[in-house]
C-alpha cells in the first residue's frame, strides 16, 4: 500500500512497490492522459513530472514515486491553459496526439529549468520524445514561441507553484 | 462516440434509392441522407465501394440549429473530420460555430468503412459538397413556401435564410418539423456547386476540431477505455512471426505471480495468427510477467528458418524467371525493343522490411453485453475487421460492434484486426471483459510489415539519349491479396490472372515511354513468413524509389541534365493527357511541380557550401487514378570517410488540386516528408529464423527531432479537384536524397535505407 500525491490529490494505491508508475496512473487510477509508448524509456510518451522534474513514468517505480509530488498532463494547468498548451493550439501541433502529453510535459520541464534555452538546447532536451506523425517542426516552433514570450515577459510559466 | 445497436431498424428505415431530406422521427432533427452514387465517389474508391455503399446519413441539423456532421473516416491525426465538415458546411451555408462532428458506430448504411490510401477527401468531397448544397436548397424552399416567395429570391448565409427584409434561422426552420423534400441521385448531380471564388469555409485554415482534446489529455483512444470487471490479457508470442502452434503450456511459474488468473490456448480460425497462448491477470504488469513465465512447447511451423537475406535471394530468382508474375502495365513492346537499344542500362533496387510502430501500441478492449460483442480499438477498416472478429468467435457479423475511438497513429497499421481477434476470443473463452495491450516489442515484431521489395529495372536509350524502352519487375509480398477480398485485386493486362495493384502502383508512371512494361511478382515466401500490411504511402514508396533513382541513372548515361531528361518525357500526350476529375492536365501538372521545385530550391543555380549537392525526384502517388503531383529537391552532404549522409534541406512542391484545409494539408505534407526521410536513412527491420530482429526504439529508429532538416514546402492550389495529401510526399524523398548523395559523392546506393555502410560500399564500387 502506497500513497501517491498526483496533481495535488492524495491517492491510495494497492499494487506491488515495483509496479511502474505509468500503469498505476493510467490503468489503476484511470488518468489516461499519460500514455504508454515503449515501456523502456525510449520514447517519452509516458513523461510526467516528479517533484518538478520530467521523468519517464514507465521507468519510475510506485515506491520511488510515493512521497513525491507527481504532475500529469491533467494537472499541468488547472484549466489546460499552460503557455505551452496555448502555443500547441496556436501552432496546431498534434496529429494523432498520442505522444503529445509527453511532449508537453517534457517541454514544460525543459523551459522551467532553462527559460532561455537555445534552439540547440530545445532539440537536445526534446530528442528523447518520439513523434511517429513527425510533428517535430511544430513542436519546436511552439516551444520557441513560449521561450521568446518568457524572455519578453509576456508570459509567465505558471503551474510552477504546484511543483515547486 | 455514440452507441448504436438498433442498426437493422435504421437500415430499413432509409430508402435505398432516394436522397432523403426530412424531419426524422419524433422531431429529433433534420437529417440528410444519400444512397450510393459510385460515379461521384472518385476513381480509386469506386472498385472498392461498388455495390457496397448503402443509404446513409451524413449530417443532422437539430432544432437548436447545431449541425452535426457524421464522420465515418477514422481520426488518426489527419484531422479528417474537420476537412469533411468544411465540405458540407461550405455548401450548406451554415455558421461554422454551429458545427459539431461525431464518429458514429459502424453500420451497413455508412457503406465501406476504410480509412487509407489518401482517399478520404478525394473520394467524398464532391458527395459531401452536394449533400450540403441539397440541404441549403431544401431549407431555402421551406422558407420561400412559408413566405410565399420564390426560392430564387431568398439567400442563405450563416445558418439563416433571408428575403426582402424577412429572416429565419435554420434552427427555426427545423423546429417547424415540416421539412420533407427528397432528392434523387440524379437531382443531386444537377445541383450547381459554388464557384470556388465564392468559398468561405473550404480553403480556410480552420483550427482542427480534434486538437483541443489532444493537448489536455482528454482525447480517448482504444487503450483509454475501461469496463467494469475487466481483466488484462497478454499474448505469449511464439519465437516466429507466423506459423507456430503451441503443443503444451505449463503455467506452474505463472501461478506464483500475484494477480495471475489463468491462461487460454487456442488456434486462430481467421488466420490472423496461427495460435494464441494468452495470460490473463488482474493488471497489465502481472499479465506481462505471467506471459513471460508460461512455459510453452511450440511447434515452430514452416517459417522457422526464413531470413530477410533468404527472401531477397528468392526474389532475385523469381525476377530472373520470365515465367513468373503478371503484367501490370504494358505499352508498346519493351521486350522486343530493349535488346536493340543503343545504350542499355540495368539496376536492382531493394527496400527492407519496415514496421509501422504507431506511438499507441496495438490494443483492444472487448466484452459482451446483451448479445452484442463490443470492441473499443482504433480501426482503419471496420468493414473487414467486424466480420473477421465475428468469424473468430463464431457469431453473426451484426453481433460485433467496433466503436470509434481516436487512433494513436494509423499509417495503415490499424487496417488490421490482430489485437481485436485475440481479445475477443479471450473474452469469450473466460467470460470476462478483456483489455489486451501489445508491448512495444510485440507491436514491432508482430507488425504487418511494409514488405521487403526487390526490383529490377532495364532501360534502353536511343542514339540521341531518348528513353525508348523501360521494363520494371517488382517482386514483393502482396498485402492486399492477404486480405482475401477479391474486389481489391486487379486483372493483369493480358487477363491471365489477378494481381495486387497495391504492390506495384506508381510503376505506371506518367512519363511518355514508347515501350514500357511492368511485371508484378508475388514473393510467396515473404507472403507466408512476413505477413505484409499497407504501410503509409504503400507501393509508390518503393516503385518511385526505383523509377526516380533509375531516371537519374539514365540521364547520366544519356549525358543529360536529370531535370531536362524528365521534362522531355512529361509531354502530357496520349495516355498521359489526364482525365477528369482527378488527373485533369495529366503530366503537365507533374512537369509544373518539377519546374516549381527547381525554381524554389534554385536547383543547379544555388551556390552550395563545399561538399553539398542537390538531387531531384518527382512522383504521381498514390495511384494513377488518384495522382497527387509531388516533386522534391534534397540538399545533402556525404562524409566520405564514415559514409554518413547529412540531409540539410528538403524542398517540396505538391499540387493537391484544392486544399480544403490548407494548414491541415501542410501538416500532412510536413509529416509525410519526414516519414520519407525516415525511410530513406533510418528505418530498417530484418528477419532471422522466422522472427523480426528489432524489438524497440533502440533497434528500430524512426526520425527524431535532431534528424529534422530545413523543410521548405510549397503547396500548389491549382483549383483542380482535391487529391489526397497524407501519403504522396513520403514517396518522393528517398529517390531525391539518393540522387543527391550520388551528386555529392559519386556513390549510387540502390538499397534503402542509405546507411553509412552502404554509402561506403557504393563509394568503393
Amino acid at each position: 500500500m502506497q500513497i501517491l500525491t498526483i496533481n495535488g490529490f492524495r491517492r491510495v494505491v494497492d499494487m506491488p512497490d515495483e509496479t511502474p508508475l505509468l500503469w498505476v496512473i493510467r490503468e489503476q487510477l484511470q488518468m489516461t492522459g499519460t500514455k504508454f509508448g515503449c515501456g523502456v524509456g525510449l520514447c517519452g510518451a509516458c513523461t510526467v513530472h516528479l517533484n518538478g522534474e520530467a521523468v519517464r513514468s514507465c521507468q519510475t517505480s510506485l515506491a520511488d514515486a510515493a512521497g513525491g509530488e507527481i504532475t500529469t498532463i491533467e494537472g499541468l494547468d488547472p484549466q489546460g491553459q499552460h503557455p505551452l498548451q496555448i502555443a500547441w493550439l496556436k501552432h496546431q501541433v498534434p496529429q494523432c496526439g498520442w505522444c503529445q502529453s509527453g511532449q508537453i510535459m517534457q517541454a514544460a520541464s525543459l523551459l522551467r529549468k532553462n527559460p532561455t534555452a537555445s534552439d540547440a538546447d530545445i532539440v537536445k532536451g526534446m530528442n528523447g520524445n518520439l513523434c511517429r506523425c513527425m510533428t517535430y517542426v511544430r513542436i519546436k516552433a511552439a516551444i520557441k514561441e513560449v521561450r521568446d514570450q518568457m524572455a519578453h515577459g509576456t508570459q509567465a510559466m505558471h503551474g510552477k507553484r504546484k511543483e515547486a | 462516440m455514440s452507441d448504436n445497436r438498433a442498426l437493422d431498424a435504421d437500415r430499413t428505415a432509409v430508402d435505398r434509392r432516394r436522397f432523403l431530406v426530412g424531419s426524422i422521427a419524433a422531431g429529433a432533427g433534420l437529417t440528410f441522407g444519400l444512397s450510393a452514387i459510385p460515379e461521384v465517389m472518385g476513381t480509386a474508391g469506386e472498385a472498392l465501394a461498388a455495390g457496397n455503399f448503402s443509404p446513409t446519413v451524413w449530417y443532422t441539423i437539430d432544432r437548436g440549429g447545431i449541425v452535426t456532421v457524421h464522420i465515418t473516416k477514422s481520426e488518426m491525426g489527419q484531422h479528417v473530420g474537420t476537412a469533411l465538415a468544411q465540405a458540407v458546411i461550405e455548401e450548406l451555408d451554415a455558421d461554422w460555430n454551429d458545427v459539431r462532428i461525431d464518429y458514429p458506430d459502424p453500420a451497413a448504411r455508412w457503406g465501406l468503412m476504410v480509412t487509407g490510401g489518401s482517399w478520404s477527401v478525394n473520394n467524398t468531397f464532391d458527395l459531401l459538397s452536394r449533400c450540403g448544397a441539397a440541404g441549403r436548397l431544401a431549407l431555402i424552399e421551406a422558407a420561400a413556401k412559408m413566405w410565399g416567395v420564390s426560392p430564387g429570391e431568398c439567400q442563405a448565409a450563416n445558418s439563416r435564410i433571408t428575403c426582402k427584409g424577412k429572416s429565419i434561422t435554420y434552427a427555426q426552420l427545423v423546429s417547424t418539423g415540416k421539412l420533407d423534400k427528397t432528392y434523387s441521385p440524379d437531382d443531386l448531380k444537377t445541383i450547381k456547386l459554388k464557384d470556388p471564388k465564392q468559398r468561405k469555409v473550404v480553403g480556410k485554415a480552420i483550427p482542427q476540431l480534434d486538437i483541443p482534446a489532444k493537448v489536455n489529455g482528454t482525447a480517448k483512444y482504444g487503450m483509454d477505455m475501461f469496463v467494469r470487471g475487466m481483466v488484462y490479457a497478454k499474448i505469449a508470442r511464439p519465437p516466429v512471426r507466423y506459423g507456430a502452434k503451441a503443443k503444451a503450456v505449463d503455467d506452474t511459474e505463472a501461478k506464483k505471480i500475484a494477480g495471475y488468473q489463468q491462461f487460454v490456448s487456442m488456434p486462430d480460425p481467421t488466420g490472423t495468427a496461427t495460435h494464441y497462448v494468452i495470460a490473463i491477470a488482474d493488471n497489465y504488469p502481472a499479465a506481462l510477467e505471467a506471459a513471460r513465465a508460461l512455459k510453452i512447447d511450440w511447434d515452430l511451423g514452416p517459417n522457422k528458418d526464413v531470413s530477410s537475406d533468404g527472401l531477397l535471394e528468392h526474389a532475385k530468382a523469381l525476377v530472373a524467371d520470365s515465367s513468373q508474375g503478371l503484367s501490370f502495365w504494358d505499352v508498346g513492346n519493351a521486350a522486343q525493343v530493349l535488346p536493340t537499344a543503343a545504350v542499355k542500362h540495368e539496376a536492382v533496387y531493394i527496400t527492407p522490411l519496415a514496421v509501422h510502430a504507431p506511438m499507441e501500441p496495438m490494443n483492444c478492449v472487448a466484452f459482451e453485453e446483451g448479445g452484442i460483442w463490443h470492441i473499443y480499438s482504433g480501426s482503419q477498416f471496420q468493414t473487414r475487421s467486424g466480420p473477421l472478429c465475428a468469424a473468430a468467435i463464431g457469431v453473426k457479423p451484426e453481433q460485433v460492434l467496433i466503436h470509434q475511438v481516436y487512433l494513436g497513429g494509423g499509417f495503415g497499421r490499424r487496417l488490421e484486426a490482430d489485437a481485436m481477434v485475440p481479445a475477443l476470443m479471450a473474452s469469450k473463452a473466460i467470460g470476462k471483459p478483456v483489455k489486451l495491450i501489445y508491448s512495444r516489442e510485440e507491436d514491432i515484431q508482430n507488425d504487418f510489415f511494409r514488405t521487403l521489395t526487390y526490383q529490377r529495372l532495364q532501360g534502353g536509350l536511343d542514339a540521341k539519349g531518348k528513353l525508348v524502352a523501360l521494363n520494371q519487375d517488382v517482386c514483393s509480398a502482396w498485402a492486399t491479396k492477404r486480405w482475401g477480398i477479391e474486389a481489391f485485386l486487379s486483372d493483369s493486362t493480358d487477363k491471365k490472372g489477378k494481381l495486387d495493384s497495391f504492390s506495384v502502383n506508381g510503376a505506371d508512371s506518367w512519363y511518355s515511354i514508347p515501350n514500357h512494361h511492368v511485371r508484378a511478382i508475388e514473393n510467396e515466401q515473404a507472403q507466408a513468413a512476413t505477413p505484409a500490411g499497407q504501410f503509409r504511402s504503400v507501393a509508390p514508396a518503393w516503385t518511385f524509389w526505383a523509377v526516380e533513382s533509375f531516371m537519374d541513372e539514365l540521364a547520366h548515361a544519356a549525358k543529360q541534365d536529370p531535370v531536362k531528361f524528365r521534362l522531355a518525357m512529361l509531354d502530357a500526350k496520349g495516355i498521359n493527357a489526364g482525365t477528369a476529375p482527378n488527373s485533369v492536365g495529366g503530366a503537365k501538372r507533374i512537369a509544373n511541380v518539377l519546374r516549381t521545385v527547381v525554381e524554389k530550391a534554385e536547383y543547379g543555380k544555388k551556390k552550395l557550401p563545399e561538399g553539398h549537392a542537390q538531387g531531384v525526384a518527382v512522383v504521381s502517388s498514390q495511384e494513377r487514378a488518384t495522382p497527387t503531383w509531388t516533386a522534391c529537391v534534397a540538399e545533402v552532404s556525404v562524409d566520405k570517410s564514415t559514409g554518413v549522409v547529412a540531409v540539410h534541406k528538403l524542398t517540396i512542391a505538391i499540387d493537391v488540386g484544392t486544399t480544403v484545409n490548407p494548414d491541415g494539408a501542410r501538416a500532412q505534407v510536413e509529416g509525410a516528408t519526414l516519414w520519407g526521410l525516415s525511410l530513406a536513412l533510418y528505418e530498417q527491420a530484418s528477419m532471422r529464423h522466422g522472427e523480426i530482429v528489432q524489438t524497440n526504439f533502440d533497434s528500430y529508429t524512426p526520425v527524431r527531432m535532431a534528424n529534422v532538416p530545413e523543410l521548405d514546402i510549397h503547396i500548389l492550389n491549382t483549383g483542380n479537384y482535391p487529391s489526397g495529401v497524407g501519403e504522396p510526399a513520403v514517396t518522393v524523398v528517398s529517390p531525391a536524397i539518393a540522387n543527391a548523395v550520388f551528386n555529392a559523392s559519386g556513390a549510387r546506393v540502390r538499397t534503402l535505407p542509405l546507411t553509412p555502410d552502404r554509402v561506403k560500399a557504393a563509394l568503393k564500387a
